[in-house]
């Protein structure tokens, strides 16, 4: 059986979402042929833009992943979502909500509400938040298609600062969980999926290395052998000690 | 009274109001944002940082007032090259390759102010003009032929001649035929500023000038632009009104350009963790040296000492816009938008109605960059950077 990450009943093959945001557009088509990304994101407000739309710059057969940047409440990612889907846009959205322009952190609470309402409009859903059990069962509730939470600030590249919360929502959400931003090299989004991330999302790690199509290559490297290793089960890692050779338990009669 | 500034002429003014006090009408709002930048400016001593400072400053992830203070001292110009090569850094980062474009509309010349260093002061004798809408609709149809899709409209600082309304009128124009609409014009009040936001504006744009109000006084005879405290809060106003985003300068080489730097940075940065979600930019206008004075002024603000402040800016608040003007060469500002700024203006005429016909009225500075949208576009993609007329949605 084909390994397909599934979201909103479709199917990609690849584990790799592209941003889009901090590219030269004649750089995101060969980005997004040697990463082999099926998705990409776009800002609407980028994409309404008349003059070099960075829509004629997207490679056919790519799902176009809208999101909300720009938003700082609920309401507002609402309208753009809207807006992006009359743009011919598709049904995905990323809702990012934002009310902080330092670290762009995402609001978890407007989010939770931006997902309700969407989701009931027929939109795939996908949120960034931080990454907050409680608030990922809300976005559950809500009718998200995944929950996508931050391993670090957005373009910090320093990889998984918050390893420990994305392994409580692997562990414990049924959807599945896109790691989104901090994301800085191949390793660490190595080991985001052999924790057993669905996929991972990069943009910043990408489109500010020295050769965009050879890391974009590196990248999808990575994540195939993160998703190869998780799939085939870890062998075992101890944080700490050793593990006795014979079981403390052979004592036992019956 | 001193001649406030070398080579201008001073028409005497008569009863000058008191600089500190609001005019009826002024909306006063919490002063602590503004007493904590004067007290920032007044406290920061440009000669108390070593070299070891700046290297701290250099090497830290998130920077702190006192990181900002140390690199716009003297002690860090030595360290420009690096600077520059941090903040390109950081640019990238936070921007990658985009380079937003825009262009400024002059819609009316009339001002009130005596500002004595300024080409629109009403003791100059330039010709005056307004737009009527038609001749707004008619330059901004010209201007959005250009492929620009964001504008910022200007006009001289009076009330009479360009009310609330008038502003108000133009900007519902503007978002017929741009994505963003900014202005900069006198500053008022949060309710006249929220009035504006609903005509289509979501930035403001108040030059400071100096932050030092002894300066600001000798330098701002007569208007309502005299009234220092007024002008300080109007970024606040703007964002108690609702607008998303506010821009700050001060007019380098007014004053010591390194205190009026830092305070320009701390007006930036307390108004940000007030407003976390509010958009800040900064422009970096500069009085430019006088060519052949053989007084080494070491409050001159040559190119390098420019750079160095756009730098610190970019440094301190690496999420911040930052724009550049078409005062500087196109060699300077190709090149500065690279390092460390963000926003680049293009097609650029300072004086009223010179888009769609001949000029009415005259410009408020000569431009050293008068190249058209394309030639700008051009040369940003030259050096491997994006070009973008737009990244934003009005909601």
């Amino acid at each position: 059986m084909a390994d397909e990450l599934i979201l909103g009943g479709h199917a990609f093959t690849s584990r790799f979402i592209l941003g889009s945001g901090k590219y030269s557009m004649d750089l995101i088509r060969a980005a997004v042929e040697h990463a082999g990304a099926q998705i990409i994101t776009l800002a609407l407000r980028r994409a309404n833009s008349d003059t070099d739309s960075i829509l004629d710059h997207i490679p056919e057969g790519v799902t176009l992943l809208p999101n909300t940047s720009g938003a700082r409440t609920a309401d507002e990612a609402v309208r753009i979502a809207r807006l992006a889907r009359a743009c011919g846009c598709g049904d995905f959205v990323k809702i990012e909500i934002m009310r902080d322009s330092k670290y762009l952190l995402p609001d978890n609470y407007e989010t939770v509400k931006a997902t309700e309402i969407l989701a009931k409009e027929g939109f795939v859903v996908m949120p960034y938040m931080y990454p907050d059990l409680n608030v990922a069962r809300d976005l559950v509730d809500a009718g998200a298609a995944c929950v996508m939470p931050l391993g670090a600030p957005i373009g910090s590249n320093k990889g998984l600062a918050t390893r420990e919360f994305i392994q409580i929502l692997i562990d414990e959400i049924d959807l599945p969980v896109i790691v989104d931003a901090g994301i800085g090299r191949p390793s660490q989004a190595c080991e985001a999926m052999e924790m057993g991330a669905a996929a991972v999302m990069a943009n910043t790690a990408i489109a500010t290395a020295g050769d965009i199509s050879a890391m974009a290559g590196a990248f999808k490297s990575a994540i195939e052998a993160g998703r190869a290793a998780y799939l085939a089960g870890l062998g075992r890692v101890l944080d700490r000690g050793a593990a006795p050779s014979s079981p403390l338990t052979g004592f036992l009669a019956d | 009274m001193d001649q406030p500034m070398e080579g201008i002429t001073v028409v005497e003014v008569k009863d000058k109001i008191d600089h500190m006090a609001y005019l009826p009408g002024m909306e006063q709002i919490d002063p602590t944002v503004r007493q904590q930048v004067t007290a920032a400016r007044a406290g920061y001593d440009e000669n108390a940082y070593t070299a070891q400072d700046v290297r701290a400053a250099l090497d830290a992830d998130v920077r702190t007032p006192e990181h900002f203070a140390a690199l716009l001292s003297p002690a860090a110009l030595p360290f420009l090259e690096e600077m520059a090569q941090k903040a390109r850094m950081e640019k990238r980062r936070y921007f990658g390759d985009n380079v937003y474009l825009f262009t400024p509309i002059y819609i009316s010349n009339y001002c009130e102010n005596y500002c004595i260093y300024c080409g629109f002061n009403c003791h100059n004798k330039i010709r005056r003009a307004k737009l009527d809408l038609a001749g707004i609709e008619e330059e901004m149809a010209a201007i959005a032929q250009t492929g620009l899709e964001e504008i910022l409209i200007l006009t001289g600082e009076s009330r009479k001649m360009s009310d609330v309304q008038y502003i108000g009128e133009a900007c519902k124009i503007a978002r017929k035929y741009f994505k963003m609409v900014g202005i900069e014009v006198y500053p008022m009040n949060s309710d006249e500023y929220a009035y504006l936001h609903q005509c289509g504006v979501d930035y403001v744009t108040v030059f400071q000038e100096t932050y030092d109000d002894v300066r600001y006084e000798q330098l701002h005879l007569a208007g309502h632009k005299r009234i220092f405290p007024y002008r300080l809060e109007a970024q606040e106003r703007a964002l108690m009104g609702g607008m998303r985003g506010v821009a700050f300068a001060a007019l380098l080489g007014l004053d010591d350009f390194r205190k009026d730097a830092f305070a320009t940075g701390m007006h930036a940065w307390l108004l940000q963790r007030k407003y976390p979600h509010a958009e800040i930019s900064f422009s970096c206008p500069r009085l430019r040296p006088i060519v052949n004075n053989d007084k080494i002024n070491p409050k001159d603000v040559h190119e390098r000492q420019l750079l160095q402040v756009m730098c610190a800016y970019r440094l301190f608040m690496p999420f911040a816009g930052m724009t550049i003007s078409t005062r500087e060469r196109a060699g300077f500002r190709d090149r500065v938008i690279d390092i460390a700024a963000t926003k680049i203006s293009a097609g650029v005429s300072t004086g009223i109605g010179g888009h769609s016909g001949e000029e009415e009225g005259d410009d408020q500075f000569e431009i050293a960059d008068g190249r058209t949208v394309d030639q700008v576009v051009a040369a940003i993609r030259e050096q491997g950077l994006q070009p973008v007329m737009n990244d934003y949605v009005y909601v």
